[in-house]
Order: C-alpha cells, then structure tokens, then sequence
C-alpha cells in the first residue's frame, strides 16, 4: 500500500515522507505490551470472580456462567464509561482495555451517549453500533461460514 | 488455580491484541474485527473450547469467545434442525452480551452527558 503511494508522488513529497517517518516517535512497543497484559489479565480476573459468585450463588455451571457474567461486566462498564473513568483506564491499558468484551461495550455506550445531543433515533439508534458493528458483522459472517462448513462435514459427510 | 489461568490467559490475549496495535498498525475496529474471526475458526476446529476449561473467564471475556460462542449456537441449533439451524441458533448463545450491550447503552444514553 504504502508503495503504491509513493509512485504518485512528486521526489520532494517523498523525500518530505522519509523525513516524517525518521521524526515519527517509536511506540514503546515492550512497555506497551506488560501494560496490557496487566490491565487485561486484572479484567479477566474480575470476570473470573463474577462467574464464581455466579456459579457458587445462582446455580450457574460453569459452562452457562459466562453469559451472565458478561452482562455484568458490561453494566461495570456503563458506570465507568458513564463517570469518565473507562477512558482513562484505557489510556493506560491500551489493547488491555479495547480485547476483553469490555471494549466492546465502551464502544457501544459511549458511542449512544456521545450521540445523544442528535436526538434518540438518529443518534442513539443510528451511531449506537458505530464502532462495535464491524465487530458483529465479521463475527456473525465468519461464525456462519464455519457452522455451515463444519455442518455439511459432520452431517453429510458422515464422521 | 484457575484465578491465576485467566489472569495469565486474558493477559496474553491482550498482548496480541496490544501487538497488532503497535507493530501492525491496525486499529482497534480491525484488531478486534480479526479476534472476533479467529475466536470463531478456532471454535470451527474444537480448539476454543478447551482453552476455556483451562483458564475460565480468561478465555471466555476476551472477544475472541464471542466468535467462538456465535459457533456455538449455530452448531447447537444444526445439530437439531439441520443447515437452517445455523441462522436461526446463531445469536443463542451471546444474545446475552448483545442485549446487555445495547440496553445499558441506552440507559447510558438517558442518564449520562458526553464528557470532554
């Protein structure tokens, strides 16, 4: 991509593009990365503390706790995303805060409340799946292309 | 045990996740578009499923188990119901995360002024 690019450009563009890139901070990748994981394993902690209050309290198996537990995390989340905290957690925690399904619904609540000031339907409804819809499109697409693939093997294909 | 697993699971899923921001230059909508996709070929080959029995929340926040659980109704309702099983199964399984979703962000919406 970034080749094809270069082709359009006249020499003192590229030269001006070699030097931006010289100039462009170096993300502390290593730094980053022990910042994420620490965010990210303490959310995953929190989840697993849900769903064995879930297992333990309600009846839950194992195997059904991780939808409720879920829902709460994703209420946790609209109280942080609410009060402003969510950001600054993410700021820290980068990938940590954005992979567990807690980013997924910062994305859909702070979409619906930025929003607001359009209106209910065009801005809560219209913007609420702004960001998180590609996120369901490719996961329900994908998830059809494997259970049909995976059907037509194990039902006709006779394993 | 399984405290330690999900922390240290959960943890590494991040870094992918942190990887792909860094060094691949993605944003966050395709790192998690491809999670999302990796979850459900994982599940596609019966791997996913064991990575929750190992490391519990650890595998099963991460959005990578809302691939895997997409699968997962679809299959359940095919084994039932045949290919049209796999539409009407699909959003069984993660309808709970999808409606918490969207219900508390509306509440979100009703209670709560933009900040900054």
């Amino acid at each position: 991509m970034a080749n094809n690019k270069k082709k359009n450009l006249t020499p003192v563009q590229q030269e001006y593009q070699t030097f931006e890139k010289q100039r462009e901070t170096n993300r502390p990748v290593f730094k980053n990365c022990v910042k994420a994981f620490l965010t990210g394993g303490t959310i995953c902690l929190i989840g697993q503390g849900i769903q064995t209050f879930y297992i333990y309290n309600f009846n839950f198996t194992e195997e059904t706790a991780g939808n409720p537990t879920i829902a709460t995390l994703i209420f946790l989340v609209l109280l942080l995303t609410g009060f402003g905290i969510y950001d600054r957690i993410a700021q820290f925690g980068g990938a940590g805060t954005a992979v567990p399904v807690t980013g997924f619904g910062n994305a859909v609540i702070s979409s619906a409340i930025e929003h607001r000031s359009e209106g209910l339907v065009l801005g809560v409804g219209g913007n609420m799946f702004k960001l998180a819809g590609s996120v369901l499109l490719f996961g329900t697409f994908s998830a059809f292309v494997v259970a049909i693939i995976k059907t037509i093997i194990t039902q006709w294909g006779g394993f | 045990m399984i405290f330690f697993w999900a922390f240290v699971v959960g943890g590494f899923i991040c870094v992918i996740g942190q990887i792909m921001f860094d060094v691949f230059k993605l944003t966050p909508a395709h790192t998690l578009s491809t999670f999302v996709v990796i979850g459900a070929i994982l599940d596609g080959f019966g791997l996913y499923e064991p990575l929750i029995a190992f490391a519990g929340a650890g595998a099963s926040v991460p959005i990578t188990s809302f691939g895997n659980s997409l699968v997962h109704g679809a299959m359940a309702e095919a084994e039932q119901h045949g290919l049209i099983g796999v539409v009407t199964g699909m959003f069984e399984v993660t309808s709970s995360g999808i409606s918490a979703a969207i219900i508390f962000a509306m509440i979100g919406a009703l209670l709560f002024k933009p900040k900054g």
